[in-house]
């Protein structure tokens, strides 16, 4: 599969949207050569705002906009959009109703040598608790393109969190995405693994090659939303196989992981008969693939994806754990 | 320029907009009617004089907004737009009680007539830069007004919004600082000096001016030149935003609250309203 720029996939989705929709406009941070936005500028320069290095005014700015009608996207580093601007993005944003577009980029370790101070583990989970917003994090080139013209058309405030650097495709040109809706990517029977992200879905899917090589057989589900959870594709796989492995660039706390516990907790799943050693019900169970508890650091992202756990040998060594303690009588 | 007879009737509707804030949060018992009474003056010109609105089309493209970024002071603003026809008056006594369309922070999906949600100080005059900026780009010929509290300048964001306004150049924007000189913790000169607020706006790049903010006639005057001046600039044009800095008395025109730094959120029975009320009428 063919790997392409994210930033650029963004960039270029939002020129093609902004020829029939005049509402669409970027505003900025004085990232736009970080969020790739700059050939957006040089199409339609008035509908590209540069507010400087001042994200509050930035989301403002933003707000400001969306009152008027207009569909901005205000885009800067993921520990900038949730940790410096979130009473902005939810005041004046969210609950004022107002339409603003929040994106992302550098999410987790892909903030590599900018490290501890810009890598943003926990921007997910500060979000999720904005009342009825949109999140999502495609997992490759084609899933953007497809998603955010539904994320600029929903008349609601959502979270972008884009992977800005160059990826591989996932998914065959002309797929279909739905905002909401996550994709089950491989069926398996002995459980499923749910993945976020560009980092995290190669990695989840090269576990269940793992696991197939030691004949277990793990579905594998890319989650794309986290709010809305897809409860149905998910609630219907942990039914299924008893074993539920999150995986996600993100803390464990807050985010995809949480949101699957949750929904497990509050549904009192068990796993099927039949997968158990000793015949009798039990409840389905859930392990968390994602950084324990712990603040980013410097490294390149092969490194950083080893220290904080989150490499296919840690998915592939969970779902073992779990499936191993399911067999046990 | 202004005639006395049109002066007498802006004065009339600054005295009208105290006193039904005042009777506002009188019935309630709570509120903050120090920095909602300084504000009187300027709510009258603005609504009764400079700004086109249509009571009956709140979200008419072709209104003149305004923010209240010192959006607690919303009940002098709700004693305006229900003069003006916005809202039934009967209204003004659900002030902050559940189910509401008043809340004591401004809300743009619950009143009509409100453009923009509020409450978090620092991000209205962002907001407005926005709606200012939406409006030149869309090439519609409207003013936006903002309303900045003193001690709000405290906020980071004030002075990002201001950098960005002046130069993107939004010559449609002209904002106001309440400057009744109080805030929370006591003075704004003993908690966080914000002064010398002209030069502070100057050197940010806007047109700054500083006037009597009671003084109906120098605000009239001071909009009027900031309009004139945003004129002489062509619609999508850039011109420099216009600051007016008001020098005003917190609680102004009710004796019990007046110059008082407890009137920013105070108890007061409803007897005491309509005694402060009644010395207004005298």
């Amino acid at each position: 599969m063919p790997a392409k720029e994210m930033r650029a996939v963004y960039a270029q989705t939002l020129i093609e949207l902004a020829k029939d929709d005049p509402s669409i406009m970027v505003v900025e941070a004085d990232l736009m050569r970080a969020t790739g936005t700059q050939p957006f500028k040089a199409a339609y320069p008035e509908r590209a705002v540069d507010v400087g290095v001042a994200e509050a005014n930035m989301l403002g700015v933003a707000a400001g906009l969306a009152a008027e009608g207009k569909t901005p996207f205000a885009a800067t580093f993921a520990c900038f959009a949730s940790r410096r601007a979130f009473d902005q993005f939810f005041l004046s944003g969210a609950y004022a109703r107002l339409p603003v577009k929040l994106v992302g980029t550098d999410p987790g370790i892909t903030a590599t040598f900018n490290g501890g101070t810009h890598m943003p583990f926990e921007d997910l989970g500060i979000l999720r608790t904005v009342p009825g917003i949109d999140i999502v994090e495609p997992s490759d080139p084609v899933s953007l393109a497809a998603l955010v013209p539904q994320i600029a058309k929903s008349g609601k405030v959502a979270y972008l969190r884009l992977h800005r650097k160059a990826v591989e495709e996932i998914y065959p040109a002309g797929e279909t995405f739905e905002l909401g809706k996550a994709k089950l990517l491989r069926e398996g029977n002995d459980a499923v693994i749910i993945a976020l992200g560009a980092v995290m879905v190669p990695e989840a899917l090269a576990a269940a090659d793992l696991l197939k090589a030691e004949g277990i057989a793990a579905a594998v589900i890319d989650a794309i939303s986290v709010k809305p959870l897809d409860a149905e594709l998910i609630g219907a796989w942990i039914r299924k196989t008893g074993v539920a492995v999150t995986a996600e660039n993100h803390q464990r706390i807050g985010s995809l992981g949480s949101a699957v516990a949750e929904l497990m907790a509050e549904n009192g799943w068990e796993a099927p008969a039949a997968a158990s050693g000793s015949g009798n019900l039990r409840p389905a169970r859930l392990a968390r693939i994602g950084v324990a508890d712990q603040f980013g650091e410097v490294g390149t992202q092969d490194w950083l994806k080893a220290r904080f756990g989150l490499t296919a040998r840690d998915i592939a060594e969970a779902v073992k754990s779990l499936v191993r303690q399911r067999k046990e009588p | 320029m202004i005639d006395k007879t049109e002066l007498a009737l802006l004065a009339e509707a600054a005295k009208e907009i105290r006193k039904k804030t005042l009777d506002m949060i009188g019935f309630l018992g709570v509120g903050h009617i120090g920095g909602a009474l300084s504000i009187a003056d300027l709510l009258a010109v603005l609504y009764f004089r400079e700004m086109r609105t249509d009571p009956a089309n709140p979200r008419w493209e072709g209104r003149d907004r305004l923010v209240l970024s010192k959006g607690h002071a919303g009940p002098a603003l709700y004693s305006a737009l229900a003069m003006k026809g916005f809202f039934p008056e009967e209204w003004l006594h659900t002030l902050n009680l559940g189910g509401s369309n008043l809340p004591s922070h401004c809300d743009r999906n619950k009143t009509p007539g409100i453009d923009m949600t509020t409450g978090s100080l620092g991000q209205g005059i962002s907001a407005a830069c926005g709606i200012a900026l939406a409006n030149r780009i869309d090439r519609r010929d409207v003013f936006t007004f903002a309303i900045v509290g003193d001690g709000e300048t405290n906020e980071g964001q004030v002075w990002e919004a201001a950098m960005f306004a002046a130069h993107a150049g939004l010559g449609k924007l002209i904002a106001f600082t309440d400057n009744n000189k109080m805030q929370i913790d006591g003075l704004t000169a003993d908690v966080s000096g914000i002064e010398c607020l002209e030069a502070k706006w100057s050197a940010f790049g806007w047109e700054t001016s500083r006037i009597d903010g009671h003084d109906i006639g120098a605000i009239v005057q001071a909009i009027e030149k900031a309009k004139v001046g945003a004129e002489a600039a062509d619609a999508g044009a850039k011109a420099k935003p216009t600051m007016i800095i008001l020098d005003t008395v917190k609680g102004k025109g009710a004796a019990f609250c007046e110059g008082q730094v407890a009137s920013h959120n105070m108890n007061f029975d409803y007897e005491t309203a309509k005694k402060a009320i009644a010395d207004l009428d005298r």
